[in-house]
């Protein structure tokens, strides 16, 4: 990977790690009495592996060809292999606070296994090392593909991609030893989330960059998606974690918004951590991978359009709808759950849009297990999404809210929908990537295919039962007029659905299992392909456009 | 002819950028801009108190220990809610919570007016082991809790931090931050007093975790629990009755 890098690359590579690690040392000394000290350290130790590994490659021959001539791949493939590492860690997690429902003695008597703490592991674990490492590999790669042109920038794809890495790292090794902000999916502390906006704007111009060196008029609908994730998330970011820490040399911060002030940026933030992170970029993977997988053009043009504004400007409006019947003002719920029911139409458009691409192609859905990953993708992003709309319906959600019926909504979305969408277009992107002609083994794709189908189902109807149960106890009246249940009688009801859910998600993670082997497989030993001689930058038309 | 308009737009990123950021901003600016400037979104409540430090290092323990995903504390104006928990939930109650913690799950029952529904005692023998005081519980045993020493060098580090962003503690109080904790947990002592003038006569001083000696982490969660729902008596007075359970004809 080195020898892609020229010598004086090699040399930016190494300035940028011993400034990083002599942040960390800075971190590390003043914050010596405290856990900011421990995340110095990190720092340190993750600064000085990547100086270790620049200066043993700093006298590797340098790259001879012209590198213009080729797309940029590396990046690529390191990313699609954290994300994967990522995916087994986060779901893993997702398995053990899910088990803790049902039998809470499986924790040790220590802080960092108790379920609050392991909880923000497993959410910021799977969005943003999972999902976010699979963000950038393959907005990298439809970047080059669909602008024709190289990355802009040889260093800087590397900067993105192991800096976000290390934020991930910080996030998630904080809640363990006690950092946290409690915003949920912002847990990570002042001086994570300063990193972080500094690797997102070096991402946001990288990106942009690369468009700017296009060889084709138009920028392709995949990449607004993803430049609409890169642009707003970052807003999101700054606004939502806004704090003043107590020292320099503490973790600890207090953010700048009070109460129900604070209640409405968070949810305008959660809200569309979901619509920005967990959605625009994943339909920007949908809009290449799957015409490229199909080999049909996208159904229609019109739809892209009115979808992607439709999405980029209602979502905006719709987090007060996890505010409802609260101490936030009525008239902000109202418009919250407003925009939320009109948000269906650019998300079934979205949704409608990939399933007719695939009209005339279902017989490859019914072949190809890839394929059949983003088609199901397709129909849980439309369940999910009309899901949403009903529950931010103010009666509805008095039932919903609190219980577990929004843990399964947010998993329908999440398995079904995000780490569907992911498989497949992993499975697709892999082997090209790696010049195969196909993956290890299409029956473990099958077995893939049907474990995270059966997975995402038993989860799903588990959450559905106990949230809708949970919901109706709490409001069920005696004919005495006095509440027929305690809380307690309501957590009882819950554990078979608590057991069945942990066992479906057990499913999941064996089946993301299965598919780190696969791909591992597909790296290491499946034959090298007759090089496909299109896949260069400036070449004759891409599938799918 | 929206859709010429749209092919060229995409062929400029820049353009693209910036219908991007226009369109996303409006939602978020008319939804959070007013909430500052309409006086009726935060209620007045002149009774109102500020956490001590024991009981702000408590929240602080409550957030790092990841209550908040298991609890609420926010009752919603809903009838079962009301009769549930008690009075619904008002805006100037979390008025100097920062960060807010009105939570999203409720695998365990609201907190929001948990402050003396129970001794001492029983907080820490439950926080201890949920399952010896409620067998069928599934919250985690906290029992670390009372081997750790609670820090409290840096509490007027963390009372400064509040003040600069607009919670009205005073000079004095910052100074004694360490102090006031170590003294709202060891009842008898000089600097228990303190606590009383400072933060007003009613403040809970007490032996939380029972014992008096050392002041734990424990005793600070539990300095924090008995004062959910106590800051200010404003929920409790001429407040709306909640609305019922939602009828389907209307
Ligand atoms: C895994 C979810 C979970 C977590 C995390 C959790 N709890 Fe609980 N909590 C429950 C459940 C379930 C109950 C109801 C059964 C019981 O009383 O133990 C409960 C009950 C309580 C009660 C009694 C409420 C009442 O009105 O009876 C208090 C107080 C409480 N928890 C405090 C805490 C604190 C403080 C923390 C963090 C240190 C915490 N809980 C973390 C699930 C949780
Ligand atoms: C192996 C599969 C998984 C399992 C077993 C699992 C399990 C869980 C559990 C037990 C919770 C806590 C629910 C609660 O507090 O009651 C949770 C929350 C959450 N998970 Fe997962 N999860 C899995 C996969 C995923 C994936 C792939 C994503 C996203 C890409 C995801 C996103 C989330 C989110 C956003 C929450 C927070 C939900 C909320 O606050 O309402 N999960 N998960």
């Amino acid at each position: 990977m080195i020898r892609q890098l020229t010598s004086s690359e090699r040399q930016n590579a190494a300035v940028i790690a011993i400034a990083v690690a002599i942040v960390g040392l800075a971190m590390a000394a003043v914050g010596r009495t405290d856990v900011l000290g421990v995340h110095g350290v990190m720092v340190m130790l993750f600064a000085g592996a990547v100086l270790f590994y620049v200066l043993s490659g700093l006298y590797q021959p340098e790259p001879t060809e012209d590198r213009e001539t080729s797309y940029y791949d590396d990046p690529i493939k390191v990313g699609i292999v954290l994300s994967m590492a990522w995916a087994v860690f986060g779901m893993f997690m997702g398995v053990w606070v899910a088990a803790q429902l049902a039998w809470p003695n499986l924790a040790f008597d220590a802080g960092w296994s108790s379920f609050g703490r392991l909880r923000p592991t497993h959410t910021t674990g799977v969005i943003f090392g999972f999902g976010g490492n699979a963000l950038i590999a393959t907005s990298f790669h439809v970047v080059q593909r669909t602008s024709r042109a190289r990355l802009a920038g040889q260093l800087s794809p590397w900067f993105v991609l192991l800096g976000y890495n290390l934020f991930c790292l910080l996030a998630v090794s904080g809640y363990l030893i006690g950092v946290t902000q409690s915003k949920e999916y912002a847990e990570a502390e002042w001086y994570a989330d300063i990193w972080l906006v500094i690797v997102w704007v070096t991402y946001f111009i990288l990106y942009l960059r690369t468009i700017a060196r296009r060889k084709e008029p138009h920028i392709y609908v995949a990449n607004w998606y993803f430049m609409a994730f890169i642009l707003v998330v970052a807003i999101l970011h700054i606004v939502n974690n806004l704090a003043l820490p107590i020292s320099w040399g503490h973790a600890k911060s207090y953010t700048v918004w009070p109460g129900v002030q604070d209640a409405m940026v968070q949810w305008w933030y959660g809200h569309n951590a979901v619509a920005f992170f967990l959605t625009a970029g994943f339909l920007g993977m949908l809009y290449y991978y799957l015409p490229v997988r199909a080999q049909r053009p996208i159904f229609s043009y019109r739809l892209s359009i009115l979808s992607f504004w439709g999405i980029t400007f209602f979502y905006m409006w719709a987090g007060s709808h996890h505010l409802h019947y609260t101490a936030l003002p009525h008239w902000v719920q109202t418009l919250g759950m407003t925009f939320s029911v009109m948000l269906l139409v650019p998300s079934w458009a979205s949704a409608g849009n990939a399933l007719l691409t695939l009209n005339g192609a279902w017989h490859r859905v019914r072949d190809d297990a890839t394929l059949r990953f983003m088609m199901a993708a397709a129909v849980f992003y439309g369940i999910s999404t009309f899901e949403g709309s009903f529950l931010a319906i103010r009666p509805v959600n008095s039932l919903s809210h609190y219980t577990d019926w929004t843990v399964g909504h947010v998993h329908a979305g999440a398995l079904g929908w995000v780490a569907l969408i992911t498989f497949g277009s992993l499975y697709t992107l892999v082997p090209s990537l790696w010049k195969r002609e196909r993956m290890y083994s299409a029956a473990l794709v099958e077995v893939h295919f049907w474990l995270a189908i059966a997975g995402t189902l038993i989860y799903v109807f588990a959450m559905w039962n106990s949230g809708i149960i949970q919901g109706l106890m709490w409001r069920t009246y005696t004919e005495e007029g006095a509440l027929a249940y305690s809380f307690v009688d309501s957590l009882v009801a819950m554990y078979p659905y608590y057991i069945a859910r942990a066992f479906g998600g057990l499913l999941f993670l064996i089946g993301a299992v299965v598919g780190c082997y696969n791909i591992w497989m597909t790296v290491r030993s499946a034959p090298l392909a007759a090089p496909l001689n299109a896949d260069v930058p400036i070449a004759p038309a891409v599938a799918g456009e | 002819m929206p859709e010429i308009f749209h092919r060229k737009l995409e062929r400029s990123a820049i353009g693209l950028v910036i219908a991007i950021i226009a369109a996303a901003s409006v939602g978020g600016i008319v939804e959070i801009a007013p909430l500052f400037t309409i006086d009726e979104t935060v209620e007045e409540a002149p009774d109102m108190r500020m956490y001590t430090p024991l009981e702000l290092a408590g929240r602080n323990i409550y957030v790092r220990e990841g209550c908040y995903a298991c609890h609420s504390q926010m009752i919603r104006t809903l009838r079962d809610e009301v009769e549930r928990y008690g009075p619904y939930s008002l805006a100037v109650e979390s008025k100097y919570d920062r960060p807010m913690l009105w939570g999203s799950k409720r695998t365990g029952p609201d907190l929001a007016r948990v402050g003396g529904k129970y001794s001492d005692f029983w907080h820490v023998a439950h926080l201890t082991n949920p399952r010896d005081v409620v067998p069928e519980s599934n919250m985690p045993a906290y029992r670390w809790l009372a081997r750790t020493s609670l820090k409290m060098e840096d509490l007027p580090l963390h009372l400064a931090a509040q003040k600069a962003l607009g919670v009205p503690y005073t000079d004095e109080m910052v100074e004694n931050a360490a102090r006031d904790a170590y003294g709202q947990a060891t009842p008898d002592t000089d600097f228990a007093a303190g606590v009383a003038t400072r933060y007003g006569d009613e403040t809970q001083v007490s032996a939380f975790d029972g014992v008096k000696t050392d002041v734990t982490e424990m005793d600070a969660l539990v300095a924090y629990l008995q004062i959910l729902g106590r800051l200010t008596g404003a929920a409790y007075e001429n407040t709306a009755a909640p609305e019922g359970k939602p009828n389907p004809e209307g």
